[in-house]
């Protein structure tokens, strides 16, 4: 599965990829990631691209992903057109106006912001958000974000675990998730 | 007294002109790397110009470096053997033309090298043209009309540049053109090595010194030259000294 | 079996030098490459090694040819414009016969270029790019397991044979992460002492490292027929490649770096569909692996080349082939990056062209 993460600088766009990749690494799967870097950056979006798979993968870039994780509305509005037909997009919803006008594909929504908002963290919304796509795509499990999650930040900061772990807790219960309109065959 | 050749100077005859400084700069090194007795632990530098033949006298182990990049290669030795004495032996055009970065930032870090600047206001071992610390209205292969015509600037007068910064230890400009200069010149070249020696940082030692090849004039008049026309733009003396 | 880590290509790329003992690094920020430098600069002091920020790309490979002939294992980094400059001491060190470590996380060019992934300083790598008859190796790694191998074995090539090692490898191989296992570094060779290094006198007679042949006048000429010597050895002792179902292949896609990998998920797609493809994929580039090529030739009817350049690689690829075949080509300069769609199609329309062929020669 090829994925784009995407938001404002300062979301945790790297973070998230970092942690899926490394709970895709804990189940011995084959997993890639890249962070847009330098100029490239630009219109108020970051965005890392990670790619999982239980084959060797060939190409390391994200043309166009099977998922999107979109984190506020210049990311929908850049990404959105870019996911392959039968494919995934997650939003945020807390940040994000004008919802995804593609019916094709599945969508997740979920209050990212405002359950990082509760925790009294804003910082973790990317957490919340990745809660409610391992929720619904079962690409990695949980346990294994959860393990990753220790392993970034325990030894750094115990307190950053817990509500990062609390943000992702809520992510994986608090989420709707609408099925594609048209049964589009997935992309090979 | 007994005069005889350094340890440190192979008994060779040099390819330097009649009335050329270098071979009383080489000599002058030499001497003081006998006296503080570190020619086995000392490694130099040879650059590109009239000197790039430094292996061929100098009897220590030597490394040829492209033109300029004589602070960088030795920075680069420095830093692997932090234990043994490091020189450059560069001309005007190699420290202050083509190598001013290298020179400047060697400087800067307080690389703790030593530099000998044998400054002959000309390049030499291309034929006369003109170098960064050519005089006003000196002749010079590619300055016919005396510099100062085409817009090439003035002289850059190395210690004073380098004097704005801090990472330097010792700074000063000597000559060769007299005995009384020849002996204040041995002076500071060992001293530019104690402080090497004494971990201080980046000592380099500006050496006003004679071409009469291409200045197109006698021993004699070259030496007149330096007195009277270099040492009054390149004021002699010590710059810094901490 | 040592767990794998995951790092980006150019953090990967220190841990890996350090691994191999390299203890001096010298190097110059610009992008695509800007984490070697920030992670040296903690890493090298951990380790007791050297690391500046030099003032210049021109410093730095001038400070690796001094730290080289002080006989420390050294590295230097940068991306396509920086690496322009450091031809000048590339070709010096190489003349000297020092070993040193140069990687080139290519970007987009000419110019100032963009900060994109390229291919495009193939020839100045691997055809001189500095003044002078001189070789480097070209280390030409696709994956980040591949960049930790062959950057552990690149300092091995350089001292073993006293000649400058190049790590060809792109912005996107620069920043992408990947598992990697970070094995122990075992040396390649049985090494020989550093008897040429410049560390004082003492016990010995003095010694020159010098790159200016004057006298007598045809020093210069005994001198690059010694190198030449040396360039053949490399040639018989280094062939590093992937071959991957060319046995029985019509049509053999060849790339190098990350096309290299894209055009893998082609083949395999093309597999996939019944066509018979198959790829060469050259871990080094100089010297240029042949053999495969050789082999390939007796099955293959027809050789595609991909490459994020506008035709370099290709050119030695078509020397390999001795033009026995015809090579299509697939590749753009200046941060095009291929896809598996667009490989796949060019395979196809091949395999169909071979078929056509086939079909014309059973009428005759």
């Amino acid at each position: 599965m090829r994925i784009i993460i995407a938001g404002f600088g300062g979301q945790g766009v790297v973070l998230t990829g970092n942690l899926i990749a490394r709970a895709a690494l804990k189940e011995n799967k084959n997993v890639t990631g890249m962070v847009a870097y330098g100029a490239e950056m630009r219109g108020g979006t970051a965005f890392a691209a990670v790619i999982v798979s239980d084959d060797e993968i060939a190409c390391p870039f994200v043309e166009i992903p099977d998922a999107a994780i979109v984190l506020n509305q210049p990311s929908l509005d850049k990404f959105e057109p870019d996911v392959a037909a039968g494919g995934l997009l997650l939003v945020n919803t807390s940040l994000v106006k004008r919802g995804p006008k593609r019916e094709d594909i599945d969508r997740i929504f979920v209050p990212a912001t405002e359950i990082a908002q509760n925790l009294g963290q804003m910082k973790v919304a990317n957490l919340a958000a990745l809660g409610a796509f391992v929720r619904h795509t079962a690409l990695v499990k949980e346990e294994s974000v959860r393990q990753a999650v220790k392993d970034l930040f325990s030894e750094k900061n115990p307190a950053l675990t817990a509500v990062n772990l609390a943000a992702f807790e809520a992510g994986l219960e608090e989420s709707r998730f609408r099925k594609a309109a048209c049964s589009a065959s997935k992309k090979p | 007294m007994e005069f005889r050749r350094p340890k440190t100077l192979k008994n060779v005859l040099t390819h330097y002109c009649p009335g050329c400084g270098h071979g009383i700069v080489h000599r002058l090194v030499a001497e003081v790397i006998d006296e503080l007795g570190i020619r086995e632990r000392t490694i130099g530098t040879a650059p590109v110009g009239c000197a790039v033949f430094l292996y061929d006298y100098m009897n220590c182990d030597i490394i040829e470096c492209a033109h300029g990049r004589p602070p960088a290669v030795a920075t680069g030795i420095k830093r692997v053997l932090p234990d043994r004495i490091v020189f450059t032996y560069q001309g005007d055009g190699d420290l202050a033309a083509i190598g001013m970065a290298e020179t400047i930032h060697a400087a800067n870090r307080g690389e703790n090298i030593t530099v000998i600047f044998v400054n002959n206001a000309i390049y030499g071992m291309t034929g006369g043209q003109m170098a960064p610390t050519t005089l006003m209205g000196q002749w010079s292969t590619t300055s016919p009309a005396g510099r100062g015509q085409l817009g090439e600037g003035g002289p850059i007068k190395v210690c004073e540049m380098l004097s704005a910064l801090d990472g330097p230890c010792y700074l000063e400009r000597v000559a060769v053109s007299t005995p009384k200069d020849v002996l204040r010149t041995q002076k500071a070249i060992r001293k530019a090595f104690e402080k090497q020696i004494d971990g201080k940082g980046f000592s380099l030692v500006e050496v006003l010194s004679m071409c009469p090849t291409d200045w197109k004039l006698s021993p004699k008049e070259a030496v007149e030259f330096v007195n009277e026309k270099m040492k009054a733009v390149f004021p002699l003396g010590v710059f810094k000294d901490r | 079996m040592s767990e794998k880590i995951l790092l980006k290509g150019n953090e990967l790329l220190v841990e890996a030098a350090i691994e191999a003992d390299c203890r001096f690094y010298a190097g110059y920020p610009i992008t695509p490459q800007n984490e070697v430098p920030e992670r040296m600069s903690w890493r090298m002091p951990q380790v007791g090694g050297v690391f500046i920020q030099a003032e210049s790309e021109i410093a730095a490979i001038n400070m690796l040819f001094g730290a080289s002939a002080a006989g420390a294992r050294c590295m230097t980094s940068s991306s396509s414009p920086g690496i322009s400059l450091k031809q000048e001491g590339i070709s010096y060190i190489a003349a000297a016969e020092l070993p040193c470590v140069i990687v080139n996380m290519q970007r987009g060019g000419p110019g100032l270029g963009n900060i994109r992934a390229s291919q495009g300083d193939y020839f100045q790598s691997v055809k001189g790019g500095g003044h002078g008859d001189y070789r480097l190796i070209v280390l030409t790694p696709a994956t980040l397991q591949e960049l930790y191998d062959l950057t552990l074995n690149a300092f091995d090539y350089a001292d073993f044979y006293r000649n400058p090692v190049m790590i060809l490898g792109d912005g996107i191989l620069g920043q992408m992460a990947e598992p990697a296992e970070a094995h122990p570094y075992r040396p390649l060779f049985n090494l020989p002492p550093k008897d040429y290094i410049l560390d004082g006198c003492r016990g010995r007679a003095p010694r020159v490292i010098r790159t200016l042949f004057l006298r007598p006048s045809d020093s210069l000429v005994q001198h690059n027929l010694r190198l030449q010597k040396k360039y053949a050895r490399m040639q018989r002792e280094i062939s590093l490649y992937e071959e991957f179902e060319t046995a029985d292949a019509e049509v053999v896609v060849t790339a190098y770096g990350i096309p290299g990998r894209v055009a893998k998920g082609a083949v395999k797609r093309a597999r996939r569909e019944g066509l018979k493809a198959g790829l060469i994929r050259p871990l080094c580039v100089w010297p240029f692996p042949i053999e495969p090529y050789k082999r390939a030739v007796k099955k293959a009817k027809s050789f595609l080349v991909v490459e994020m350049s506008q035709g370099q690689f290709i050119e030695d690829v078509k020397l390999a082939l001795e033009c026995r075949r015809p090579v299509a080509f697939l590749g753009k300069g200046g941060g095009w990056y291929p896809s598996e769609e667009e490989i796949l199609e060019q395979i196809r329309h091949l395999a169909a062209a071979c078929l056509k062929g086939l079909k014309t020669q059973r009428k005759a």
